[in-house]
């Protein structure tokens, strides 16, 4: 399966949280570790609302977490074409 | 491995038990002595309810066994959240289920327009039961180990 188009800085701002563990970060936002594990991959794009609460756990706006790339799409269409 | 992916695979496993206790024990019944058509329809009625009642209770004790073997070996119990990607995983396998459900319902009428016997019609309709269920876990299992 292709990864997601949108990106995301979670590693960087769990660093920036004195390394805060993937499992704290899943027990803030109230979803499962493996959850983490596949959004912070790019294997799994979350929903609105849990974007948000990831972004409010690390008190940024949501664009510092997640970014969109949709030249990624292009690129797979070409490749398709 | 996830704790997800462990219980899929045990509800797997299961079904695909049942599935082969269905082909060595239910098919020969099908090449037994020809049955009138009454006999047929009770005995075919009986294998489906049996077959959807012992699928239920067997995924329930699968799964109850397995609980018990992982909390004997981690001492700690399985958190039981299930969130948005789990929801996701699982609304898709039961897509896929569905699909292949519907696939074999299909096929076993079109036995039936096409004059083949009563008995064709009730073991694809057992079989894709069963192989629906198979689909809908390797799907889960494919979903959770690629990606959504």
């Amino acid at each position: 399966m292709d990864k997601s188009l949108i990106q995301n800085n979670i590693r960087k701002l769990r660093f920036e949280q004195d390394e805060m563990t993937q499992k704290d970060l899943a027990d803030k936002v109230g979803v499962t570790r493996q959850t983490i594990v596949a959004i912070e991959n790019a294997k799994y794009s979350p929903s609105l609302e849990l974007a948000f609460r990831i972004a409010q756990v690390f008190n940024v706006p949501l664009e510092e977490v997640f970014s969109y790339h949709p030249e990624a799409d292009k690129k797979r269409s070409k490749k398709i074409v | 491995m996830t704790y997800q992916e462990k219980t899929t695979t045990v509800s797997l496993m299961s079904t695909l038990l049942i599935f082969g206790f269905y082909l060595v024990n239910a098919l020969p019944l099908m090449q037994s002595e020809p049955m009138n058509s009454t006999a047929i329809f009770s005995l075919w009625a009986t294998i489906i309810v049996l077959s959807i009642i012992v699928n239920i209770v067997s995924s329930i004790l699968a799964l109850i066994v397995f609980n018990v073997i992982q909390m004997i070996r981690t001492h700690e119990e399985e958190s039981d959240i299930m969130d948005e990607r789990d929801k996701l995983i699982g609304l898709k396998g039961t897509r896929n289920s569905y699909v292949t459900f519907s696939l074999g319902v299909l096929v076993s009428m079109v036995t039936l327009v096409m004059n083949m016997p009563a008995v064709v019609m009730f073991n694809l309709l057992v079989i894709s039961g069963l192989a629906a269920q198979v689909v809908g876990d390797v799907s889960r299992l494919y979903l959770y180990r690629r990606g959504v």
